[in-house]
């Protein structure tokens, strides 16, 4: 009997940790969501723009002196500034091309904002620390970490502000009239190069944030970039188009991997978590090619 | 001037649809393999040879796979790398296999077992494109990754592989065909070049066949192509063998030629990456295309990282490696701007051009 708790309460450990960890992975795939809402474009860079953006708040933390509130704001304004460049510089260019030209061209902003980020803020291991909690707590003798804790629940805060955003004001209407249709929101009179920088912005706002609980948890470093990597698999399993499909597909990808890690692993030889999460998302969009809450894909002739 | 058709008649159908209908094509095909053949063998430093031309064209040669897939068949893959990994490893089994049953001789002439090891992976490759029939696009990509991650796991994982080498590197037999040992860079490097310029050639022949047709028909409208007699499964699983059993070979010869010893790691998710661009900056669905950007790509950080010291410019190790990041990424934003087609577009630009030169109108 007393088994049978035991290894109910180290399952619900792993669930509860795997779950958190999903809720951070879901934070990076998030901005992906919005930008690929939007616009259509499949932002490989949200990974680099994650981590560039940690590294400024750390960088302006550390060059001026300054509270990490007023960091942060600086920060935002520094994501504010890079959507207007890529807006300008980047997609302006390239209007009417093919996804996978813009697709490309997101491969080359990764290039030139990892190479610009290390070259502006160095590349060494650099602390987030803006006073999140660390270490763990017991619940009932399960183990809970702070970290992961706190940042499960912005994860939750930001979507709702997210849809509250979405749903309930003008702007948040006008981008969803892009994202149903390009053509028809320019025809009412929304401006599209507003609405791009706009969703950019909170793109890189949504990646300081991922960035702040990432570099909390990893230290500010060049392989947060990788996250983006592990992202890919929660969108598609959510659905490039859907705010709760990265929520819902980063809790599944977390527990996944981590149960599958504690109890199927032993049997094949470990390490199977770099993959897992990939042979879980296609296997699932086998059954339902768009994802969880994707949009239908019509297909005409 | 140079490059006009007019007065080059047609007189029977299999004229007209030679591979290189255009005399002067044919001319340049020619010189080119000449130029490759026997000019840089002849008059370029080794160095040369072993670290930049032989990388190239192995790299190119994953590119044109990549390209039949991605170009052609419009099935945008993320697992390149993986391919590779199969081709380099299977290679490797079957080499390590032919010397244990023939005692220290090998019963597998080389040729044989690098092109069976484009067999094994042609075939990894469809089992992983099967799931091209539902999923589409860049839902389609993310699943390659799978295939990615998963062959790597694989490879480190189970020793088999790596005949229970510790370190899970392994080490090429020498390059021993029908007696004769390819053994300097300048070798080395016409081994390596005959498979490319065969295969390339291949490629070329392939995708202007019936099979070549039903890739472009697929790529441009899967539904439209299936209604016309194409059907998605022979089509869309041959386009993931031939581009694999390409891959396979690419990733067999840069285990055997170009690395000698190999770990998965060579054939990590950065490679697949890099191919990609290959294909993208190049040209999708063009073959002269994949020789371009992988030219481009294997070139360009070469000579970013050679630039600062050239000029003076004394700069730190890691200052460089960051600059030559941020231009390689403002450099292929730049192509993508200025040509989104691809570098081959200008080639064909480039042509156009010579056709009515110097008087265009």
């Amino acid at each position: 009997m007393e088994d049978i708790i035991f290894e109910l309460q180290f399952f619900l450990e792993v669930l509860i940790s795997g779950l958190l960890t999903g809720s951070l992975y879901s934070l990076v795939a998030l901005g992906f969501v919005l930008i690929f809402k939007a616009s259509g474009v499949f932002n490989f860079a949200q990974g680099a723009m994650m981590l560039f953006a940690a590294l400024s708040l750390v960088g302006f933390q550390e060059l001026l002196g300054v509270h990490w509130t007023v960091a942060f704001v600086m920060a935002i304004a520094v994501m504010v500034l890079l959507a207007w460049c890529v807006e300008k510089f980047v997609l302006g260019k390239l209007v009417n091309q093919e996804p996978i030209i813009l697709f490309m061209a997101t491969i080359g902003i990764t290039f030139f904002l990892d190479g610009f980020g290390q070259t502006l803020w160095g590349s060494d291991i650099k602390v987030m620390d803006v006073g999140l909690p660390t270490g763990s707590f017991d619940m009932g003798g399960i183990f809970i970490d702070k970290l992961e804790l706190v940042a499960g629940f912005t994860a939750g805060a930001l979507v709702l502000a997210l849809a509250l955003f979405f749903n309930k004001t003008k702007i948040g209407r006008a981008l969803r009239a892009v994202a149903d249709d390009h053509q028809a929101a320019l025809s009412v009179g929304i401006s599209l190069r507003t609405i791009w920088i706009i969703v950019w912005s909170v793109a890189g706002l949504v990646g300081l944030v991922a960035g702040i609980m990432w570099g909390s948890k990893l230290g500010v470093q060049f392989s947060l970039t990788l996250l983006a990597l592990k992202a890919l698999p929660v969108l598609i399993l959510g659905g490039f188009t859907s705010i709760p499909g990265a929520i819902v597909g980063g809790l599944i990808i977390g527990s996944g991997e981590k149960l599958a890690e504690i109890y199927i692993g032993p049997f094949v030889g470990g390490a199977i978590e770099n993959w897992f999460a990939y042979m879980l998302a296609m296997v699932f969009l086998l059954f339902r090619p768009q994802g969880l809450f994707g949009e239908k894909i019509i297909e005409r002739v | 001037m140079f490059y006009r058709e007019a007065g080059q008649f047609k007189s029977s159908y299999k004229e007209d649809q030679a591979v290189f209908p255009i005399l002067q094509d044919r001319v340049g095909v020619g010189l080119m393999l000449l130029v490759a053949f026997i000019g840089i063998p002849l008059l370029t430093s080794e160095y040369f040879i072993s670290a930049i031309m032989t990388p190239f064209l192995i790299l190119a040669l994953a590119a044109i796979g990549l390209n039949i897939l991605t170009g052609y068949a419009g099935q945008i893959s993320l697992g390149t790398g993986g391919f590779m990994a199969v081709g380099a490893f299977a290679a490797y089994k079957f080499a390590t296999f032919s010397i244990a049953i023939g005692g220290a001789e090998t019963t597998i002439p080389l040729v044989v077992t690098i092109l069976l090891a484009g067999v094994v992976a042609a075939l990894v490759g469809v089992m992983f494109g099967i799931p091209s029939l539902r999923i589409k696009g860049f839902y389609l990509a993310v699943a390659t990754l799978a295939a990615q991650f998963f062959i790597e796991w694989v490879l480190v994982k189970f020793g088999w592989f790596t005949n229970y080498s510790p370190s899970g590197i392994i080490t090429a037999p020498p390059l021993e065909v029908m007696g004769y040992l390819f053994d300097s860079p300048g070798e080395k490097y016409i081994f390596t070049l005959s498979f490319v310029a065969v295969m390339a050639l291949a490629a070329k022949n392939l995708v202007r066949s019936h099979i070549g047709r039903g890739w472009m028909a697929i790529r441009d409208m899967d539904i439209a192509a299936e209604i016309i007699g194409f059907r998605p499964l022979h089509t869309k699983l041959s386009a993931f063998a031939v581009s694999s059993f390409f891959c396979g070979v690419a990733g067999a010869l840069w285990a055997f030629v170009h690395l000698g010893t190999v770990e998965p790691e060579a054939f990590g998710i950065n490679r697949s990456f890099a191919i990609l661009f290959m294909v993208i900056i190049g040209g999708m669905g063009s073959i002269i295309g994949s020789f371009i950007g992988a030219a481009f790509i294997t070139l360009l950080p070469i000579f970013l990282s050679n630039v600062p010291p050239m000029i003076g410019w004394d700069i730190g190790v890691d200052m460089i490696s960051h600059m030559e990041f941020m231009i390689f990424g403002a450099l292929i934003i730049f192509f993508l701007i200025v040509e989104p087609h691809g570098l081959a577009r200008l080639w064909s630009i480039g042509k156009e051009k010579l056709r009515s030169w110097p008087f265009p109108y």
